[in-house]
């Protein structure tokens, strides 16, 4: 305390409301949050809120009510836009969630076999992709996979039936590490004599996986596929980078996010507006939100979590 | 049986089971390899042809580069084309401060939600925590229409006042684990030896830097490699993060794979050598984050 005031009259300054409140819990507290408080509320919450606030105004900013989502739903070139981005956007989750959570557990549980060698090498060179921008992964898989260069024959990125899929897997291959990381970290929290003495019973290593460690990691998957979720309705940049802002072939790999980029910044046929932009950015929270309260009151409830 | 054959038997049994060991290990190695190197191989791919000839890349795309295929004329392109020191530099600049920032600014208020009990602490906690499931990309017209009106667009500022924004939720979750396992009785032994509040926090930081290293690495790689703020916060040639410039610079060389390959290899090899070099701590990081 170098406050003078304060060492001269200590009796005062105790006393003093002002001080009284400065030391109460609350605004102690309040002044430890504020700068957190300051710069989430400014530049996070208070734009969301805008955005949705401006899906109910016109370009021009003045109100009109539900009309924008009237034209997203009612209007046929629209409604058309939204549903088939909605729905690309849920196989594209539908890939990951097939593919990363049997990868990367599995990755995981070779790599806590016990005493492996060189476990940590692998674990690092698996993890290289998830640390590469989605720019150059996307242009990387773009020129292997380019018919010019011939690995591949046939052009998956260029046809309707393949890009999606083939995007979900460059997506999956450059993502793995992050359940896989989620798994691992859970594998290495169980105790050791909890496999110990699963072994010990004469149980298999095959067997102590499934009824010992198994049970403990399931909750991980509602995590992992939560956050999965969440980040596959915002996913934009691997479909920008490898097809460009046109989601082609004939707009087969259009996703939300490019979807939500078209129609506020435009494109390369014409400009975006405002309004429309944040129309899809209002209505691809309602469903990021829906799948929220799908994992909060259905699989949380269902699934028991261990304490350990 | 004789004893004498028991004693066969058990060592044959010993041996076999041994043998079925070894195998499986090997079957668990012949897999990782195997997955380690897909997971590095097209990384490998772009940087070893970026050295090659045009007609030997479309020719033999497997081969290294040998001295009558060597050619290096893509990386003179690059050089003469993009402002990749600039974009580099920009990149660790947004980098480094917002993690700074998520780093100070969660720590503090994490610090507070476990520290003091007050009113309300439940709903702060709920209010700060919320924005781990709402993508910060939703609010972007919102965000654009902001930096607009404070004449901030095309400044480096937005970024990092967005990516902190984007990082304190997580920041702060991650935190408080940590911070709720500091001994209260340490705290208290401060607060008796006269320490102010501040003093305390400060006490109680070396504690939790395990949880420090993880909102880092959390933080760090999001911000790094983000494609979207740049694009619509800052897409002027002097604001360029690394992610933007390759990603402007790869779409007008689209036909020029000599030029394509080595700006691949220059955004592929800074954050590759980065990463091996700090790969220790920063899968323990993720690993500590992942658990609590």
């Amino acid at each position: 305390m170098s406050d003078p005031s304060v060492r001269l009259a200590p009796a005062f300054a105790a006393s003093s409301p002002r001080r009284r409140r400065l030391r109460s819990p609350g605004a102690r507290a309040l002044l430890f949050c504020a700068p957190a408080l300051v710069i989430y509320s400014t530049f996070m919450v208070w734009p969301l809120l805008q955005s949705l606030r401006f899906a109910l105004l016109d370009d021009a900013g003045d109100w009109v009510g539900l009309d924008n989502f009237d034209k997203l739903f009612g209007d046929p070139l629209w409604s058309e836009r939204f549903w088939r981005a909605l729905r690309q956007n849920m196989q594209f989750f539908l890939f990951h969630c097939l593919v990363q959570n049997p990868v990367g557990l599995t990755l995981a549980a070779l790599l806590t076999v016990q005493r492996l060698r060189g476990a940590n090498v692998y674990r690092t060179l698996i993890f290289v992709p998830t640390t590469l921008s989605v720019v150059i992964v996307g242009f990387a898989w773009r020129l292997i996979l380019s018919p010019l260069w011939g690995i591949v024959h046939t052009p998956l990125l260029g046809r309707t039936s393949t890009a999606l899929p083939t995007l979900s897997l460059i997506s999956v291959w450059q993502w793995i590490g992050i359940p896989m990381i989620f798994f691992y970290a859970t594998l290495i929290s169980i105790p050791k004599e909890l496999i110990d003495a699963s072994r010990v019973d004469g149980a298999s290593a095959w067997r102590t996986f499934w009824r010992v460690s198994f049970p403990l990691v399931l909750p991980m998957f509602g995590v992992i596929t939560i956050v999965t979720y969440i980040a596959n309705m915002n996913a934009f940049d691997l479909v920008f980078t490898v097809q460009g802002v046109q989601a082609g072939p004939a707009y087969s790999t259009d996703l939300l996010g490019t979807l939500f980029y078209r129609s506020a910044y435009g494109s390369v046929q014409g400009g975006g507006d405002r309004a429309m932009g944040a129309t899809v950015a209002s209505a691809t929270f309602a469903v990021i939100l829906v799948g929220l309260l799908l994992f909060f009151l259905v699989w949380r409830r269902r699934v028991r979590t261990y304490q350990l | 049986m004789s004893g004498d054959e028991a004693m066969v038997h058990t060592d044959v049994h010993v041996v076999r089971r041994r043998a079925r060991r070894v195998g499986a290990r090997a079957a668990v190695h012949a897999v990782l390899i195997g997955y380690s190197l897909l997971a590095v191989g097209p990384a490998l791919l772009v940087v070893a042809n970026s050295f090659k000839e045009r007609q030997a890349i479309f020719d033999s795309p497997f081969s290294l580069p040998t001295p009558s295929t060597w050619d290096t004329s893509g990386y003179e392109t690059v050089f003469d084309e993009a402002s990749f020191p600039t974009y580099f530099r920009n990149s660790l600049m947004v980098t480094l401060l917002s993690v700074l920032g998520v780093i100070v600014v969660s720590a503090m208020a994490a610090h507070a939600l476990s520290e003091f009990d007050f009113r309300g602490r439940g709903l702060l906690r709920i209010y700060l925590l919320a924005g781990i499931m709402v993508p910060i990309r939703l609010a972007t017209v919102g965000l654009v229409e902001l930096f607009g009106s404070l004449e901030m667009i095309n400044t480096l500022w937005a970024l990092i006042l967005v990516y902190i924004a984007m990082g304190i939720p997580l920041g702060i979750f991650i935190l408080s684990q940590f911070f709720a396992q500091v001994p209260t009785e340490l705290k208290q032994a401060a607060r008796v030896d006269g320490a102010g509040e501040w003093r305390v926090f400060a006490v109680t930081l070396p504690l939790v830097r395990p949880g420090l290293g993880a909102v880092a690495v959390f933080t760090m790689l999001p911000v790094f490699n983000d494609l979207w703020f740049p694009l619509v916060l800052a897409p002027g040639e002097s604001t360029r993060t690394m992610t933007l410039g390759a990603q402007q610079f790869l779409g007008q060389f689209e036909t020029n794979w000599n030029a394509m390959l080595a700006a691949l290899s220059l955004a592929i090899v800074p954050v590759l050598v980065l990463y091996v070099l700090f790969s220790r701590q920063f899968l323990r990081g993720l690993t500590e984050g992942a658990i609590k």
